[in-house]
């Protein structure tokens, strides 16, 4: 009986996450198109109910309601099975996130570890699509993002190694305790550049403008999901944000200190900004890292695959290294402020 | 042993970045492109066919719809080599509308071909910015002609009428409040002419902050910067003209080498790159936005102190006034001759060239005496650049492809014709 209310209470615990996470995806979409509409000098949606407040529903029933188009020459169950591969990881990723002190589903210590795991995942259901569409531009996609998400994943994994070694510990809710003091104390101050590495890593890891040669809608039109429609389409669709999502979310949790207020430490501010729960200040944190991304995709121009290739091995991965190195020498002799704190 | 072919990819004709319907049989190696083959043909509307049935005034609509992104300047085009055949030559205040409404399309053409480029490079925000200002000037065709694309206002022997003294302004709705009305039609409280003039002197401005967005801009300089490149002896023999030419570093332009309408009367210069890179024919065309705006503000002017007719006094190919063919038999006898038979042209053959903004575009009548042409012959600048594709992107990788495709400023209208 009491393991059946364990699994009861997880399930409980596990909508908990995926329902506002999907509504957020869901406004996330609907800010994108805001945000870049008033960045372009024009309006965006405001047709479906209050402000185009409900556009995003209006989308979803649109896809939902469109018919599956199964190209007959694919491999109709890997075509089936790659919208999947693509989305559980992207939702698997979040059992490790600290919402706030003591809020997470799994306070596993191997968090860290389990979020790149998860990340690198879900490249297979991109490669699979593409190889299963049996088209020659889902092909181009795919071919790109299996070199992408390999170049990218190496640099954004030294970056955890240096977050790793400042805080001692693989522990997502370690490491942001790790950083408790003041704003100074967050980690992205000693580790800016790692920070800027993961930011980069990140955008490229999902995907997204100026890094979004997967797609590459004026090259390749859509890249690996070019033959998918309605269901499978917003699958695909609800995984991408997904994952902007985690990434935002990692990175305020690694380099802006998750839920740590930002007043910390400060005589006065302190005081009058106390009520404010934590999650708050975690979600403005995501919101921030979000904006950025929405931001880059309103006004780069999107990168050549080399030269994505470049500037990952050659830019990003030595930048790693040599922080790293960095890193290793501050700990090891205790540099203040981030270093001198005993048991870490 | 089985060997190794190589990808082959159908690019087009129902593509993001394909400009209308082109499509290449692209050789893939890998992502280096080994061979594109342009297929053409999918919009082919037999203008020059449909120009030897109708009366000469009545295909001018048709060259608008040549090139669709420069209306003017195809109408200018024609309408000069009919002028030639006939003699005639429009007075001086319908050229100087003639030169300021060419320049006006000549940003309206540049300012798509940035969008889009921009647009197929990644960068978004530029198409939406060039439409911002495209409405104005679209705004400008509409006043005088009444149709914001295909205007058909040139004729033989001037324009079709006058600039008008008043432009159209926006009323309150339920999209307008009034605050924006009142900023909307700021400009337009005076006639076309002062609407134009505001446009010109917020214009430079404006290219400013197109250029912050891209000229500098690393990304950018990465993926134009050494792609496409074709050497100026190259150029010449591939039959370049218009920005792709002086891209590759050869000062040649129809309006200063060979002036037409009042084209030596005005001040301008002529910008060149040095490479023969996309980036070079980028930094021209931005130039030449710039240079255009000179020389409208000159037109402008010169237009605000000199009225005067904007077409010749001869009957037989201009049709008279409205009131005087209400009161007056002959003028009535000449509208009806003019808008049925049409005028007759004499016999002879000519080639009239225009600096159109994509390059020369030329047009080649034949004449037997009739009221229609016996053959029409367009030259669309396009043509040869596009056939030029093929040697411009071998080696380089398929997002390259797309880059070279958009700078050579491709359309489809006057290239299928």
């Amino acid at each position: 009986m009491d393991t059946i209310m364990n699994l009861l209470w997880i399930a409980l615990k596990i909508l908990a996450i995926v329902l506002p996470l999907t509504i957020s995806v869901a406004y996330l979409t609907l800010a994108e198109r805001k945000v870049i509409a008033y960045m372009h000098s024009r309006i965006g949606p405001n047709r479906v109910g209050f402000l185009g407040l409900l556009q995003p529903f209006a989308d979803v029933l649109k896809l939902l309601l469109k018919e599956m188009v199964i190209p007959s020459q694919s491999n109709r169950y890997l075509f089936l099975a790659a919208p999947v591969l693509v989305l559980a990881p992207a939702l698997a990723a979040w059992a490790v996130i600290p919402f706030s002190k003591g809020l997470v589903l799994a306070n596993i210590n191997a968090g860290l570890l389990y979020i790149f795991m998860m990340s690198s995942l879900s490249v297979y259901g991109v490669l699979i699509a593409g190889w299963a569409s049996n088209s020659k531009y889902a092909m181009l996609g795919a071919l790109r993002a299996a070199a992408q998400t390999v170049s990218y994943e190496i640099a954004m994994g030294f970056a955890f190694v240096g977050v790793l070694l400042a805080a001692g510990s693989m522990n997502l809710q370690t490491i942001v305790l790790a950083q408790s003091g003041n704003i100074l104390h967050w980690y992205f101050l000693p580790l800016l550049p790692l920070f800027f590495v993961y930011w980069i890593s990140g955008v490229a890891e999902t995907n997204r403008h100026p890094f979004d040669m997967v797609e590459g809608e004026s090259e390749i039109v859509a890249g690996f999901h070019v033959e998918y429609a309605g269901a499978g389409f917003a699958l695909f669709f609800l995984a991408e944000y997904a994952n902007m999502i985690l990434i935002s979310a990692v990175a305020s949790l690694l380099f802006l200190g998750g839920w740590l207020s930002p007043f910390e430490g400060i005589p006065l501010l302190e005081n009058v900004f106390a009520f404010v729960p934590g999650l708050v200040w975690f979600v403005l944190k995501m919101g921030f890292f979000l904006f950025l991304y929405i931001w880059l995709r309103a006004t780069f121009p999107r990168y050549r695959y080399d030269q994505v290739m470049r500037l990952g091995w050659k830019v990003l991965i030595p930048i790693t290294l040599i922080w790293i190195v960095v890193v290793s020498f501050a700990v090891k002799f205790n540099i203040g402020p981030w270093f001198n704190q005993a048991g870490v | 042993m089985s060997s190794i072919r190589n990808f082959t990819l159908n690019f087009g004709p129902q593509h993001p970045s394909a400009h209308g319907v082109l499509r290449l049989i692209v050789e893939l190696d890998g992502e280096v492109v080994q061979r594109c083959d342009p297929h053409i043909g999918l919009l082919h509307r037999a203008t020059e066919k449909l120009a030897e049935t109708k009366p000469y005034n009545q295909s001018i609509g048709y060259m608008d719809r040549l090139d669709y992104v420069s209306m003017m300047c195809n109408e200018h085009g024609y309408v000069l080599a009919i002028e030639k055949l006939l003699g005639v030559t429009p007075p001086i205040r319908a050229q100087y509308i003639r030169v300021m409404f060419d320049e006006i399309t000549r940003i309206l053409n540049h300012l798509l071909w940035l969008g889009a480029h921009a647009l197929d490079l990644g960068a978004m925000a530029l198409f939406l910015y060039c439409f911002r200002e495209r409405e104005d000037l679209l705004d400008c065709y509409e006043a005088v002609s009444g149709a914001r694309m295909h205007a058909t206002y040139y004729r033989p022997g001037g324009v079709y009428r006058d600039l008008p003294n008043k432009m159209p302004q926006y009323e309150a709705s339920e999209w307008h409040n009034k605050s924006d009305v009142t900023r909307l039609n700021r400009a337009r409280e005076g006639s076309l002419l002062d609407f134009i003039e505001d446009f010109s002197k917020r214009f430079p401005a404006l290219v400013d902050e197109y250029e912050t967005l891209l000229t500098d801009n690393r990304i950018w300089k990465q993926r134009t910067v050494g792609i496409g490149v074709v050497t100026p002896a190259r150029a010449l023999q591939l039959g370049f003209t218009g920005p792709m030419l002086r891209g590759s570093g050869i000062e040649w332009d129809l309006r200063k080498k060979q002036p037409y309408a009042v084209y030596d009367k005005l001040d301008f210069d002529i910008p060149i790159g040095i490479n023969g890179d996309c980036y070079d024919r980028y930094l021209v065309r931005m130039e030449e936005l710039r240079q255009s705006n000179r020389i409208i503000t000159q037109c402008v002017e010169w237009l605000k102190k000199n009225p005067g007719p904007v077409a010749i006094d001869n009957h037989k190919i201009v049709a008279p006034k409205r009131e005087e063919m209400k009161g007056n038999m002959e003028s009535l006898i000449h509208h009806f001759k003019l808008f049925s038979e049409g005028y007759c042209v004499p016999e002879g053959e000519s080639y009239a060239a225009v600096e159109h903004p994509k390059g020369e575009f030329g047009v080649y009548l034949i004449s037997d005496g009739a009221n229609k042409p016996y053959r029409v012959k367009i030259r669309p600048a396009g043509f040869s650049h596009l056939a030029a594709l093929d040697e411009m992107c071998r080696g380089h990788m398929l997002a390259d492809l797309v880059a070279v495709l958009s700078s050579q400023d491709i359309v489809f209208g006057e290239i299928d014709r």
